[in-house]
């Protein structure tokens, strides 16, 4: 189904030879056939092959990682590719099931804790100098993916305040790129009072706070009106945070109220990391990083900029209706309005000429593809298998999310390919990689590999 | 093996399904509720026509208008969306044949069925119109506005350029490009290209089956408006640029003119030349094989590549740097004995005489410059020659020799100064440097290399006494100043005060007894010098450079007619003429004899018929190292050193 819709992105009826190896999906072709190679080798070989030499192939990978920094090819500023007789070769993406089993093998050792702090580190050491690598091969997009196994780890046991901290964390950075600083602070002040409301359930206190705030903010406001006329309004709150915070505490003494503490140091760095944020943003994110966040924020609108490919590609996958103009039929994509579509916005194809019945079942095949691994990981003895299943689910579903996101417009251009349908061998051999070696794990699922 | 954390795959299937939901909620959006984003249902096709603006004009200092635009039509087609039409009709409407027809059908196909290909260029108004009335009975095909340059004035086919198709190469670099654009290939088109190509538009059109418009994309919300390129004002005086062309009729050669106090450049020839017009429409191809196969090489910029030996105009910077290093004086006085004889040495001349410094320059002695040399690089201030040499080089190269000048002629070279390491490599090798070896440096003469535009630079810098002005053609353009570096003043490593010390001479050379006295314009002091570019491929050729007024110069020029023997002979005549032009607007009933022999004069077709290629310097190097160790065990007589001052008489009695 994948190289049914390369197919059609390039289609071009003068090359009727589907065999055509100058041809993307005449390639295409050829690295399917290597993939079905691939995946019954990948099942013939015996389980235990994969766990024992789990961290071989990471330092393998990493190898090539880092010698594709010095020898690989440069395309589109990403320094990533092998070439080999005309195929490129992309070691970032073996980088992922790599990874993938050298985590699975951590964590099933015997003994394995996950909150010791040399776990933590390891297991950070180990996800950190692939993404790290791939970053400076310029691919920050792929790099990402490595967030994921937050997942994996959650479900072996990292506590769920990580995952609950990280997703407060991504809010909080949407929110500062796209509030301005008043806004935010005010917003913080809110929440916490909010949050300390909740814990402390006690309305009084809560009324006797609101309006010793609210009187301190007056007073501060008519002290810069007539003192220090001078000062913006972020200033004016700025202070007038800082001396309730310092009373609030000094009542929490008194009172020996612990909550208090928790509510100031959520705020506090709450309000730490809001700023870095925007240090981060402005100074240290690259501009056209910047300018693909704006868009989808919708910051900045400029559709025929930086927008350029989600605007097209959302009229490609907009114009393909209820049921789409048919195999092969669509305009968009073949007047090549959407760049990059038999890569990254693979999707556009399948919403042009498939409509929303293509859409919406290629992303339910997804789900069940990725619920039913989910459940198969969950019912493998042996831990390894268990957290490799989870990975591959994780992966899949990062790919899934941000890949179809993009070309929706619901997340910033990130290129990384959508799994079994953009073009390319080296992610297709990768995803092959990854779902075969847990498939092989399934099928001995009774026993306990270590 | 169960446990507690079993439960967290909910979570994590609930985060799944939690975004697989909200895309399914987006996508209904936009597929099904959200209608904007569809194309009526028919098979209605989206059209990107390109808006082509038209380059800007370009002008001469006068206002007279050098380049325009013509509009022309290119044919398109989608080979998608062809379907049977009557090709007799058509090919009678456009003009090709049906062979043709089919031909370039075949290859649209064969680029593509989706996007257009242009498959007749340039199409005539008349034939547009008619086509586009029955435009509707030929679906698949469209036509497509573009401008074409037109040159009303037929001259500087050379300074001008021309715009063609821009290929592979230039796509990469510049993405603003997509294959069948047009760019400047050379000349002022490719120099000022961001300012006189304007800015490209795109419509996206809505077309049905029946090849009709229906309507803009999406209200044009993905249009953008086209910009018209800016206007550039050049600083050619276009009829003294047309004289200059007429006077250089059948001769090979180059006029380089520049006003001094500015560095504007007044005209620049380079013969033999051609119709700007040639390079323009559906013919250029065909037109510029026919000029590239021409074995006078009428596309080769030779008032900018060619690179000739100065010959004796060159004995003023010798002069200047004696002065400037303290060996000379304007009363140094130096004996000619029919040339300079140093033990079996021999460098001609034809005096029998003592000059000082002015008198040398008028009657161009060589003896006197050989002498003056030797004491250049024979300065007991340097410990030995080689560094001496190395000093003198340093004050060459100050007056824009042996190094690209940073003008706004694309493909403007170097010429060649040679350094001490090529002398010691290939003359040297080793052995003590002395003088004589390379003293037929004295006389412009031996390895220099020097291009027109060099010439004509240096001719300003006299004029100025002792800087220059970047020559430059651009004087105005439309929205912008130009650049910086073309309105800074370039002194020399002369002091100024050295420069009227040689002038008084420059002026003697037109004067009765002068090397080109013959030249004299009635009424204009002018000052020149005139010079022999030696030639190993057949005749030497003819140079001559000036300014004048000799006072408050206005016009600074030179002049080089290959093969044309001596500089008087030609190339001071014709400057002469130039001159009298620019500054008087017409010549004077005296000369006209003079003006109506150069131009009738015809030095191409009895020479050689191979002419001299481009002079490269490779050529050059490889031809003087074979030469210039021999040139001590050669007999005297054979060195003969081309002898300017002869000139006069001999003219005289033509
Ligand atoms: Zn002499």
């Amino acid at each position: 189904m994948g190289w049914l819709n390369i197919y059609a992105a390039v289609y071009n009826e003068d090359h009727q030879s589907i065999m055509d190896m100058t041809q993307r999906y005449g390639k295409q072709l050829i690295w399917i056939l290597m993939a079905s190679f691939i995946a019954i080798t990948v099942l013939i070989i015996d389980s235990k092959f994969y766990v024992a030499f789990a961290y071989v192939f990471y330092a393998v990978v990493i190898v090539l990682l880092v010698a594709v920094l010095f020898f690989g090819k440069e395309v589109n500023g990403a320094r990533a590719w092998f070439e080999i007789g005309g195929f490129a070769l992309q070691p970032a993406e073996l980088g992922k099931f790599v990874t993938n089993l050298a985590v699975a093998k951590y964590i099933s050792q015997y003994n394995f804790k996950m909150h010791r702090f040399k776990s933590l580190a390891v297991l950070g050491m180990l996800i950190g100098i692939p993404a790290l690598l791939i970053i400076a091969q310029n691919d920050t997009g792929s790099a990402l993916v490595y967030a994921v196994f937050i997942l994996v780890f959650y479900r072996e046991g990292l506590s769920g305040m990580f995952l609950f901290w990280g997703f407060a964390a991504a809010v909080l950075f949407v929110l500062t790129l796209i509030w301005n600083e008043v806004r935010l602070v005010g917003f913080l002040i809110f929440a916490s009072i909010l949050a300390y409301g909740i814990v402390r359930q006690k309305m009084k206190e809560v009324v006797k706070i609101v309006v010793i705030f609210a009187a301190i903010l007056g007073v501060v406001y008519l002290f810069s009106h007539m003192v220090r006329p001078g000062w913006s309004t972020a200033m004016i709150l700025y202070v007038a945070t800082g001396i309730s915070i310092f009373i609030f505490i000094i009542y929490g003494i008194r009172k020996r109220i612990q909550p208090v503490f928790w509510v100031v140091l959520f705020f506090v760095s709450s309000l730490a990391l809001s700023r870095s944020v925007s240090f981060v943003y402005e100074d240290v994110l690259v501009a056209h990083q910047r300018d693909r966040i704006d868009e989808v924020l919708g910051i900045r609108s400029d559709p025929l900029g930086v927008g350029y490919n989600v605007n097209q590609s959302k009229i490609a996958i907009g114009s393909g209706g209820v049921t789409g103009k048919g195999f092969l039929k669509g305009t968009q994509t073949k007047f090549n309005f959407v760049p990059e579509q038999s890569t990254d916005f693979i999707f556009c194809t399948v919403g042009e000429e498939w409509g929303f019945l293509g859409t919406s079942t290629v992303i339910i095949l997804f789900m069940i593809l990725l619920i039913r691994l989910l459940f198969l990981a969950e019912r493998q003895r042996s831990r390894f298998s268990r957290v490799y299943g989870y990975g591959v689910a994780g992966i899949l579903f990062f790919h899934f999310a941000i890949n179809i996101g993009m070309t929706i417009g619901l997340v910033p251009v990130i290129g990384i390919p959508l799994p079994f349908f953009s073009y390319g061998g080296s992610s297709l051999w990768s995803f092959t990689f990854l779902l075969f070696i847990f498939l092989r794990l399934d099928a001995s699922r009774m026993e306990i590999l270590r | 093996m169960v446990d507690s954390n079993a439960k967290r795959t909910y979570l994590i299937a609930a985060i799944f399904l939690v975004v697989a939901v909200m895309y399914l909620i987006r996508l209904f959006t936009l597929q099904v509720v959200d209608t904007s984003y569809k194309l009526s249902a028919t098979n209605n096709v989206v059209r990107r026509i390109v808006n082509y603006p038209a380059r800007g004009l370009v002008y001469d200092r006068k206002g007279t208008l050098l380049v325009y635009n013509q509009a022309a039509y290119d044919v398109l087609v989608t080979p998608r969306e062809l379907q049977p039409f009557d090709t007799l009709n058509f090919c009678n409407i456009t003009g090709v044949t049906k062979e043709e027809l089919k031909e370039q059908l075949q290859k649209a196909k064969d680029y593509s069925y989706f996007k257009p290909s242009v498959i007749i260029k340039q199409l005539s108004a008349q034939r547009y119109a008619i086509l586009q009335e029955q435009l509707y009975k030929f679906s698949g095909f469209f036509v497509q506005t573009r401008t074409l340059r037109e040159y009303p004035q037929k001259i500087a086919s050379h300074v001008l350029g021309y715009v063609g198709e821009v290929n592979q190469q230039m796509i990469k670099k510049d993405p603003y490009y997509e294959t069948g654009d047009y760019a400047g290939i050379t000349g002022l088109e490719k120099s000022y290209e961001k300012e006189l190509r304007g800015k490209k538009g795109v419509n996206y059109l809505m077309v049905d089956v029946h090849n009709r418009i229906k309507g803009s994309f999406q209200n044009g919300r993905y249009d953008t408006t086209a910009v018209i390129g800016e206007n550039v004002v050049t600083s050619l005086d276009a009829d003294l640029q047309r004289y200059g062309e007429k006077l250089m009729q059948g001769k090979a050669g180059s006029i380089v003119a520049i006003e001094p106090s500015t560095g504007e450049v007044l005209t620049l020839v380079s013969s033999p030349t051609y119709d700007p017009n040639l390079l323009v429409g559906r013919d250029r191809g065909e037109h510029y094989l026919a000029l590239a196969r021409d074995t006078l090489n009428p596309l080769f910029n030779r008032a900018l590549m060619a690179q000739y030996p100065p010959g004796s105009t060159f004995k003023m910077v010798n002069a200047l740097i004696g002065l400037q290093e303290g060996v000379l004086t304007p009363y140094t006085r130096y004996a000619c004995h029919y040339g300079y004889t140093v033990g079996n040495y021999h460098m001609g001349c034809h005096h029998d005489t003592v000059f000082t410094l002015s008198g040398s320059i008028a009657e161009s002695c060589n003896a006197y410059y050989a002498q003056e040399f030797r004491s250049i690089l024979e300065n007991p201030k340097y410990p030995d020659v080689r560094q001496a040499y190395d000093t003198w080089r340093k004050y060459v190269m100050s007056f824009g020799f042996g190094r690209t000048l940073g003008t706004d002629f694309p493909n403007e070279l170097k010429g060649f100064v040679p350094s001490s390491n090529f002398y010691e490599k290939y003359v040297f090798k080793g052995s003590r440097w002395r003088a004589l070896p390379i003293i037929s440096l004295a006389i412009g003469q031996g390895e220099l290399g020097i291009t027109p535009l060099q010439l004509a630079n240096y001719a300003a810098t006299l004029a100025n006494r002792g800087y220059y002005y970047i020559p430059h053609i651009v004087k105005k353009i439309q929205n912008e100043n130009i650049p910086t570096r073309f309105t800074e003043r370039h002194y020399t490593d002369i002091d100024t005060t050295q420069f009227p010390k040689i002038i008084e001479g420059m002026e003697e050379v037109l004067k009765p007894g002068g090397t080109a006295a013959m030249s004299r314009i009635p009424g204009i002091t002018m000052c020149g010098k005139t010079g022999t570019a030696q030639n190993p491929h057949g005749a030497d050729h003819s140079v001559f450079m000036a300014f004048a007024p000799a006072d408050h110069p206005k016009i600074a020029i030179s002049v080089y007619v290959e093969n044309g023997v001596w500089g008087a002979r030609y190339a001071a005549p014709i400057a002469s003429l130039m001159i009298e032009k620019y500054l008087t607007d017409s010549i004077s009933s005296g000369r006209k004899w003079l003006e109506k022999r150069m131009m009738e004069a015809n030095l191409l077709e009895p020479k050689k018929p191979k002419k001299k290629a481009p002079a490269e310097t490779e050529t050059t190097v490889s031809s003087t190292t074979n030469k210039t160790p021999e040139r001590d065990t050669v007999p005297p007589k054979e060195i003969a050193v081309k002898r300017d001052s002869l000139v006069i008489q001999e003219d005289t009695i033509n």
